[in-house]
C-alpha cells in the first residue's frame, strides 16, 4: 500500500520541521517528505489541506487493563481509543494482574497487541517482584521479551535498602528506571493535596513533601549507582525545582507531567467530583502553572495521558473510596493543544512533548518521527476543530475523566500505523 | 371600594362579646391582625387571663404545594387550656382553613370547655363547616378572591383594613 | 458549577454544609427554628407538618446520640421514622452506596438522612438524585467524615444567638482536634458566613489543618492567649483514638494544656458561654467543674438541636 498525504501542515518535531508538504509512504515506512521518491504511484491519497500531519503520538503511561482488569476496559476497547486519539506507542505500566514482572506475561501483552495490529505498546516491566518492594525482577529477561523500562507504577518501595539494590541492578544493565516520587508514609491514607481544599472538604492530605522527600531519595540514589532516572507525574512547583537541581548537579534524569496536572488544580475538585481523584493529587494552582511553565521550558521532558481507565461502580463513590483515576488517551492531544494554545508555544515545540521527546525517552528510535525510514504512524488532525468531550463520544471503556463535558481543540482524523489507515472519518 | 372602619368595629365587637364572657374566659389571637385585634379586645373586656397567641403555620393544610411559611412566629399559650372556655380571634373569616389550623394546634395544648369565634369581617367564601360567634361585619358582597382582605395597624396603634394583591 | 444544597428558586433543596450557604438562608433556618422551640412544651409535641412522610435515618456510621435527636425531630413532625444501620448490613455485603440509596428511594423515601465516614458520601446520594430525577426526596448530613455536620453547627449558630443575640460584635473560640472535626468545619464555615468578627482556632499543630488560615481563622496555639476576651468558646471532642500516638503524647498532656480549666476559662469575658457538640470527655478536653459550671450551656445547645432539626427538616420537606 502505498498512500500520499498531500497538502497538510507537516510537523514533525524531531526535524524541526514545520512546512506545508506532502508525506510518502511505502510498505509501512516514510519514504519521503516533501518530494515523492522516484516511481512513487500512490494507491491512495489523503487530501491534508487544512489539517496537521505528525507523527502518531507517543503516550508514556496508559494502563490498558489487561490482564487482570477487563471488566475495566481490554485491549481491543482501549487499542480504539489509541487510534481516536491519534496514539501510536503506549509505554504500559506494570500495575497490572498479575503484574508485569514475568517475562511470559510481557510476551503474552505483546503478541496480544501485535495480532490487534494497532498501536505499538512498550510494556514497562516491575521493578520489583509483585511491586511488593521486595525481591528483583528478572530485569535482563523482562527486556528480552520487550521491556523498555522498570517502574513501580504507583506502589512506592518502602525500603530503601531494597530501592537502591533494585537501581544498581538496573543500572548495571543501563536500564533506565521510571519512579513516581512518592515518600510512602507521608501519602499513606491521603486523597488530595494537603492544602486549602482538602482541609475544607475534611479530606485527608498529601502533603507536598511526599513528592519532594521521594523524589530527594531518588535522586540520590540515581547518583550514588549511576542509574538513568525518569520521573513520572511531577506533581508540584518544589519537585520541579529539585528536578533542576539535579540536572545542575549532573544527575541523569527526565521527567513527564500528565495531562491532568498540566490543566487542573485541587479547586476543580469543587464539591467531592470523584474524578478528580487522581494520583498523585491535583495541587495548588501556583504549582500547575510551574508545570505549565516547565514543560514550555524543556524542564519537563513530555507529557503523557496517565490513561487509567475505572469503571462507573469504582468510581462513584464517596471522593476518598472512588477509585484514582481518569481515562485520558483521547484527551491527550487536544490537551496538548490547549495547553499550546494558552502558552503560546508554537506547534512544533508543543508536540514535541508527545512525539518525538516521549518516543526519545522510551528508547524508541523508530517512532515519534517523520524521517525517510521511520516508521510510518502518523496522525492528521484539525487543528481548528473544537470537540465537546462526552462519555458518549468516548471510545475508552473508561467513561471517567474531570474534562467531561469541555469543549477542546483539535479532532483527529486519520491515524496511521505503520502505513496503514487505523482510523478515519466514517 | 369602600372598606368599614376597623376601629368601630372593634367597638361592635366588644359590645357582642361582653355579655358572655366569664371570670375565666381566654382569648388567642391568630399571627399577625389576630393578634393585634385580640390585644384591643383583651384590654377592652378586661379579662384576667393572660393573652394567647398562635401562628398556625406548622398546620396549615397547604403546606405540601407551598412549603413552610417563611417567617413563622412562636405560638405562646400562657394559660391552662384544660377546661378553659376560649375565644380564638382573628381579624378575616374567610375559607375557615386558618380557623381550622388554629383549632387544631389549640387542642395541642389541652381540652378546652369551650372554644368560639371571633372576627372583625366575614368576607364569605367559605369552605369548612365553620361561623363565627362574634363577627362586626357581615359582607354581602362577595370580593374578588385574588385580593388579600387584612388588618394593618399604623404607629400609634390604630387599626385598619386594606385590601391588598394575593 | 451547580450548587447542590440549592434548587432552581434558590430554596433549600438539601442540606449538606454550611460551606457554600449564604448568610440569607443560614439566617431563614435560625428565625424558622425559634418557634419549633416552643413545641417541646406543649402537653402534645407534635406538629402536622411531615404527616405521611418517610425520613429514613441511613447511617453508615455508627451514632446513637445523632440519630435519636434526628429520629425525635422526625417524630415530632408526624413523619414516618425508618432506622437503618447500614454500619451492619448491605455494605458489608458489597453493595454500593448508590445501590443502596436506589433501594430506599423504590421505597419510597421522602428523605435521607445520611451519616457517612466518608467526607462528601452525602454529595454523592445528592448528585444521584438529581441525575436520576428524584427532585422530591432530600438529603440532610448527618455527618460526613471530617467533612461537615451541619445540623449541629447551626444548632450552635442557634445557641451563641440565643445567649448572645447578635453576632457582629463576638469573638468566638474552637478548641481542640479541627483536624479531624466536620463539627469544627460547620461551625468556622457558619461563624464566618454570619459575620462573626473574629474566629480562633486553639490546638497543638498537630490537630489543625493545613492552610486552616485560609477558612478565615486565627491560629492559636497558647490557650491563655486564645481565650483571652472571647465571647463563646466551642469545645471540641477529642476521640480516643488520637489520644496516644503521632499526634499527641497523652490526653493528660492534652488535658494539661489545652483542657477548658475554670482557671483558664477566666481568661474570656465574664459573660462567656461554653459549648461542646457531645460526647464530652472529662478530664481530657474539659474540667467538670467547667462542663457542669454555670457558663455551660451544652444541655440547651441538646434542646436547641431538636428545634433546629425540625425547622431543616420542614423546611426542606416544603420546598
Amino acid at each position: 500500500m502505498r498512500i500520499r498525504i498531500a497538502n497538510g501542515r507537516l510537523i514533525d518535531p524531531a526535524n524541526q520541521l514545520d512546512a506545508t508538504s506532502d508525506l510518502y509512504i511505502a510498505d509501512g515506512l516514510i519514504t519521503g517528505v516533501g518530494k515523492a521518491p522516484e516511481g512513487f504511484a500512490a494507491d491512495r491519497t489523503i487530501d491534508a489541506a487544512g489539517l496537521v500531519v505528525c507523527p502518531g503520538l507517543v503516550d508514556l503511561a496508559a494502563r490498558l487493563r489487561e490482564p487482570g482488569f477487563e471488566y475495566r476496559a481490554t485491549l481491543e476497547s482501549e487499542m480504539e481509543a489509541a487510534m481516536a486519539g491519534g496514539v501510536t506507542s503506549l509505554a504500559i505500566p506494570p500495575d497490572t494482574d498479575p503484574v508485569l514482572d514475568e517475562p511470559g506475561l510481557v510476551e503474552m501483552l505483546c503478541y496480544r497487541a501485535k495480532k490487534l495490529n494497532r498501536a505499538h505498546v512498550y510494556p514497562v516491566g516491575a521493578l520489583t517482584i509483585g511491586l511488593k518492594g521486595e525481591r528483583l525482577s528478572e530485569m535482563a529477561e523482562l527486556v528480552e521479551a520487550g521491556c523498555v523500562a522498570f517502574s513501580q507504577a504507583n506502589t512506592p518501595i518502602i525500603d530503601n535498602i531494597v530501592l537502591m539494590r533494585a537501581m544498581q541492578y538496573a543500572a548495571t544493565f543501563g536500564f533506565r528506571v521510571w519512579m513516581q516520587p512518592v515518600a510512602p508514609f507521608l501519602a499513606r491514607g491521603g486523597v488530595a493535596h494537603d492544602g486549602e481544599v482538602a482541609a475544607r472538604l475534611g479530606l485527608a492530605g498529601i502533603p507536598t513533601a511526599a513528592e519532594t522527600i521521594g523524589l530527594y531519595t531518588h535522586i540520590e540514589l540515581a547518583r550514588i549507582t549511576g542509574a538513568k532516572l525518569h520521573v513520572t507525574r511531577l506533581s508540584s512547583a518544589e519537585g520541579l525545582k529539585m528536578i533542576k537541581w539535579a540536572r545542575k548537579e549532573g544527575v541523569d534524569i527526565t521527567c513527564d507531567v500528565s495531562i491532568n496536572h498540566l490543566h487542573l488544580s485541587e479547586m476543580d475538585i469543587g464539591y467531592f467530583n470523584p474524578n478528580c481523584h487522581l494520583v498523585p493529587p491535583l495541587r495548588t494552582q501556583r504549582d500547575r502553572e510551574a508545570l505549565r511553565q516547565g514543560l514550555v521550558d524543556g524542564e519537563i521532558n513530555a507529557l503523557c495521558s496517565n490513561h487509567t481507565p475505572v469503571d462507573d461502580d469504582a468510581k462513584q463513590c464517596p471522593f476518598a473510596e472512588a477509585e484514582p483515576g481518569a481515562t485520558g488517551l483521547e484527551l491527550l492531544l487536544p490537551l496538548t493543544l490547549k495547553w499550546a494554545q494558552e502558552t503560546r508555544t508554537p506547534l512544533v515545540k508543543a508536540l514535541a512533548c508527545v512525539t518525538s521527546d516521549s518516543a526519545r525517552i522510551i528508547g524508541s528510535q523508530k517512532g515519534g518521527h517523520l524521517s525517510v525510514n521511520a516508521r510510518a504512524d502518523v496522525c492528521i488532525f484539525d487543528p481548528e476543530a473544537y470537540v465537546t468531550v462526552s462519555r458518549a463520544r468516548l471510545r475508552s471503556q473508561g467513561k471517567n475523566t474531570p474534562f467531561l463535558g469541555l469543549e477542546l481543540p483539535g479532532e483527529v482524523r486519520y491515524t496511521l500505523v505503520e502505513g496503514q489507515v487505523m482510523f478515519a472519518p466514517t | 371600594m369602600q372598606l368599614p372602619d376597623a376601629e368601630s368595629m372593634l367597638h361592635t365587637l366588644v359590645e357582642q362579646m361582653r355579655p358572655n364572657m366569664s371570670a375565666n374566659t381566654a382569648l388567642v389571637g391568630i399571627h399577625t391582625g389576630g393578634v393585634w385585634l385580640a390585644e384591643r379586645l383583651h384590654a377592652a373586656l378586661g379579662l384576667s387571663q393572660p393573652l394567647g397567641c398562635i401562628d398556625v403555620s406548622f398546620y396549615r393544610d397547604d403546606y405540601g404545594s407551598k412549603g413552610l411559611h417563611p417567617q413563622p412566629q412562636r405560638s405562646g399559650i400562657p394559660f391552662d387550656v384544660d377546661g378553659t372556655p376560649i375565644v380564638i380571634v382573628d381579624d378575616v373569616l374567610y375559607t375557615g382553613r386558618t380557623t381550622r389550623a388554629a383549632l387544631n394546634e389549640l387542642f395541642d395544648y389541652g381540652r378546652p370547655s369551650r372554644v368560639d369565634l371571633a372576627v372583625l369581617v366575614d368576607r364569605g367564601g367559605r369552605e369548612l363547616p365553620i361561623t363565627a360567634r362574634y363577627c362586626a361585619h357581615l359582607m354581602t358582597e362577595p370580593l374578588d378572591c385574588a385580593k388579600n382582605l387584612q388588618l394593618e395597624r399604623d404607629d400609634s396603634g390604630q387599626l385598619e383594613l386594606r385590601l391588598i394583591d394575593a | 458549577m451547580r450548587n447542590p444544597q440549592l434548587n432552581g428558586h434558590g430554596e433549600l433543596q438539601h442540606l449538606l454544609s454550611l460551606d457554600g450557604l449564604p448568610k440569607s438562608v443560614l439566617t431563614a433556618i435560625l428565625d424558622t427554628a425559634e418557634p419549633f422551640t416552643e413545641v417541646a412544651e406543649r402537653e402534645v409535641k407534635k406538629l402536622p407538618l411531615l404527616r405521611g412522610k418517610s425520613v429514613f435515618n441511613v447511617f453508615f456510621e455508627n451514632s446513637t446520640r445523632t440519630r435519636t435527636t434526628f429520629e425525635i425531630a422526625a417524630k415530632r413532625l408526624s413523619a414516618d421514622v425508618i432506622n437503618l444501620n447500614v454500619a451492619t448490613s448491605s455494605t458489608k455485603k458489597g453493595e454500593t452506596l448508590l445501590d443502596t440509596v436506589d433501594n430506599l428511594c423504590a421505597m419510597q423515601a421522602d428523605m435521607f438522612v445520611v451519616r457517612h465516614e466518608s467526607s462528601g458520601a452525602p454529595y454523592l446520594i445528592a448528585d444521584h438524585l438529581h441525575n436520576t430525577a428524584r427532585h422530591h426526596i432530600h438529603v440532610v448530613n448527618a455527618g460526613d467524615g471530617r467533612h461537615a455536620h451541619p445540623t449541629q453547627g447551626l444548632l450552635d449558630m442557634f445557641t451563641i444567638r440565643h445567649y448572645k443575640k447578635e453576632f457582629h460584635n463576638l469573638v468566638v473560640a474552637i478548641v481542640g482536634d479541627v483536624l479531624h472535626s466536620r463539627v469544627a468545619r460547620s461551625q468556622i464555615a457558619a461563624l464566618t458566613t454570619l459575620g462573626v468578627p473574629e474566629v480562633r482556632v486553639i490546638a497543638p499543630k498537630t490537630l489543625l489543618p493545613t492552610d486552616v488560615e485560609r477558612m478565615g481563622v486565627r491560629v492559636f496555639h497558647d490557650m491563655q492567649a486564645g481565650l483571652k476576651d472571647v465571647d463563646v468558646v466551642m469545645m471540641l471532642r477529642l476521640q480516643n483514638e488520637r489520644m496516644n500516638g503521632a499526634l499527641l503524647p497523652s490526653p493528660q498532656e492534652f488535658f494539661k494544656v489545652w483542657g477548658l480549666t475554670a482557671e483558664k476559662l477566666a481568661e474570656a469575658r465574664a459573660d462567656a458561654i461554653v459549648m461542646h457538640p457531645g460526647p464530652m470527655n472529662r478530664g481530657v478536653e474539659i474540667d467538670s467543674a467547667v462542663a457542669d459550671g454555670g457558663q455551660a450551656v451544652i444541655l440547651p445547645q441538646v434542646t436547641f438541636g431538636i428545634a433546629v432539626r425540625m425547622a431543616v427538616m420542614s423546611m426542606l420537606a416544603g420546598s
